[in-house]
């Protein structure tokens, strides 16, 4: 039963990834984008992570996905039509594709250096187990995600504001 | 009884208990549409619906009429309505969109429910057993992430209609859900900061908060609404805001509108909207119970343990079970008349104003809350 959902949620999640990509109307885009949110979120819950499935669904399903899909709306994105591939694309494109091969294979697991399933500590399993981690393992690549974000929404408000004298700082 | 139950296989189980909800949520929903239009009346000094009956019930000689003034008949003229009109789609929608929005809106509505704790009995030996379809540990997080999804019904209604007013609607519908989401998630942390002591055991359920607000003592029997008075106002201000409800109805005002989101829908596309949005509805009201208004508690210090005692239920495992499931939907109805009355007596917002309001003055006073309650309760628990 196990296995059969496994094998469901990640033929789910891979096909919805590829109409992400895939599919040029927008609207179908983001709502493939969910679909496949929803069944790395399934993924999560057969391995009894289901503080994570649902900051999940909570995170990126109620909120990110749906702020892609508001401002399609907002803007009115047609599929149009794409311009053609410039060598600079081509190869950032290699480069991309090649690291990511790299990552890949960098996970296939080796004999004898992979530990083995009941050693890995459950740390999505738990709720304070979870925030523990946060708050002293992981503390420093929390604080500069959220600093990165806090970079991001200035970035924003920059581009976003037209600021033309000092009036408008304040 | 019990016993036949629990022998039958798992997924008869699982099938019975999603035939409950819908055949529990469905009426229950329909109820309150009936229920609004009757506390309209009664708010405006007008009789509202009391003339449908059907021509034999009429014959029945007191209980015919007092049932015909009650209106509880128009119920059904209006499910059979909806059910037998005549289902236009119009030529310029997106078809499969503008069907798939309210199956999306029913989704989160109804499987919300499921693990909502709504009485509790005690077993053999004394122990409190929580009644819920699905008792998990992280019952509020699945609520809130679940419903966090019932954007996407609105969203999708107003952008597939592929018209003016349901687009602007479901526009604001998108701004508006997430703006709000921020407040209310952030309003319930002090009342899971308390009940996740450093000793015990970490969990989000909301039978855990009930059991909280029943514990012996004047703190232990205090409900939330009364230790966090702040929390409880900006979570209820919130839920209007989550639910669509006036005066935050952005999404389908219809003065400004027409109908919002849902304006090219008819018949029985347009009341799982309407379903939809009251089951949110008694969904929040049962949340909100749970967390502040002491759930199954009948009354402020006084238990349901005590108050088993004092009635001589506690060996009663299924009457108390029912009596406590009649406290906890009474305290519902309260709060669903509490919307109703909201609704008839507060004018709508503008939306300048909704905007300005959840994120430069809830949102705000939510972090406030949250850092004074976590000091307060780091000071006391140490």
């Amino acid at each position: 039963m196990s296995d059969l959902l496994f094998n469901f949620f990640a033929v789910f999640t891979v096909v919805c990834a590829v109409g992400v990509v895939v599919n040029k109307n927008a609207v179908n885009a983001s709502m493939c984008l969910l679909l496949s949110l929803i069944g790395v979120a399934g993924l999560f819950a057969l391995l009894e992570a289901y503080l994570l499935a649902f900051v999940l669904l909570l995170v990126y399903g109620g909120a990110v996905a749906a702020l892609f899909l508001f401002i399609v709306m907002l803007l009115d994105m047609q599929g149009g039509k794409r311009p053609p591939f410039k060598r600079a694309t081509l190869v950032a494109s290699t480069v991309a594709a090649g690291l990511l091969a790299v990552g890949v294979l960098s996970l296939r697991p080796q004999a004898g250096q992979l530990p083995a399933p009941a050693e890995i500590p459950a740390i999505g399993a738990s709720l304070k187990l979870y925030a523990y981690q946060l708050f002293t393992t992981y503390l420093l690549p929390v604080q500069i995600i959220g600093f990165l974000l806090l970079i991001a929404m200035l970035g924003v408000i920059v581009l976003s504001k037209k600021f033309e004298g000092v009036e408008d700082i304040k | 009884m019990f016993d036949f139950y629990f022998n039958l296989p798992f997924w008869l189980r699982s099938v019975l208990q999603g035939l409950a909800v819908i055949f529990v949520i469905f009426p229950l929903a329909g109820a309150c549409s009936l229920a609004e239009r009757k506390v309209s009346a009664w708010i405006q000094g007008r009789p509202g619906p009391n003339r449908a009956i059907p021509f034999w019930f009429a014959w029945v000689p007191v209980l015919g009429p007092l049932l015909q003034r009650l209106g509880v008949f128009h119920l059904m003229a209006d499910g059979a309505k909806f059910l037998f009109k005549e289902e236009p789609v119009p030529g310029h929608v997106n078809k499969f969109y503008f069907i798939l929005a309210p199956v999306i809106a029913m989704i989160p509505a109804f499987s919300t429910v499921t693990v909502v704790p709504f009485g509790a009995y005690f077993d053999p030996s004394h122990r409190l057993i929580p009644l819920a379809l699905a008792n998990v540990d992280i019952g509020i997080l699945a609520i809130f992430a679940v419903s966090s999804l019932g954007v996407y019904s609105l969203i999708l209604a107003g952008w597939a209609s592929n018209s003016k007013y349901p687009f602007l609607g479901g526009v604001r519908a998108s701004a508006q859900l997430i703006s709000y989401e921020l407040a209310m998630t952030l309003s319930v942390i002090p009342v899971f900061l308390w009940i996740n002591a450093p000793d015990a055991p970490a969990t989000l359920s909301l039978a855990t908060v009930v059991e909280f607000q029943s514990k012996p003592g004047f703190w232990g029997g205090t409900w939330f609404i009364f230790a966090m008075p702040l929390s409880a106002i900006i979570f209820m201000i919130s839920l209007f805001a989550e639910t669509n409800r006036q005066p935050f109805d952005m999404p389908e005002s219809e003065a400004d509108l027409v109908g919002g989101f849902h304006t090219e829908y008819g018949a029985f596309k347009w009341s799982l909207f309407f379903v939809a949005e009251y089951s949110h509805m008694i969904v929040g009201s049962a949340v909100f119970t749970l967390l502040f208004l002491g759930g199954w508690n009948p009354l402020p210090w006084l238990s349901l343990a005590k108050f088993a005692e004092l009635v001589h239920l506690v060996d009663q495992p299924l009457i108390l079970g029912l009596v406590s499931i009649g406290i906890f939907l009474g305290k519902v109805v309260v709060l669903l008349f509490f919307f109703m009355w909201v609704r008839w007596t507060v004018p709508r917002f503008r939306y300048d104003q909704v905007m300005k309001l959840g994120w430069q003055k809830l949102l705000p006073l939510a972090i406030f809350n949250l850092i004074a309650y976590a000091i307060g309760i780091a000071v006391i628990q140490k």
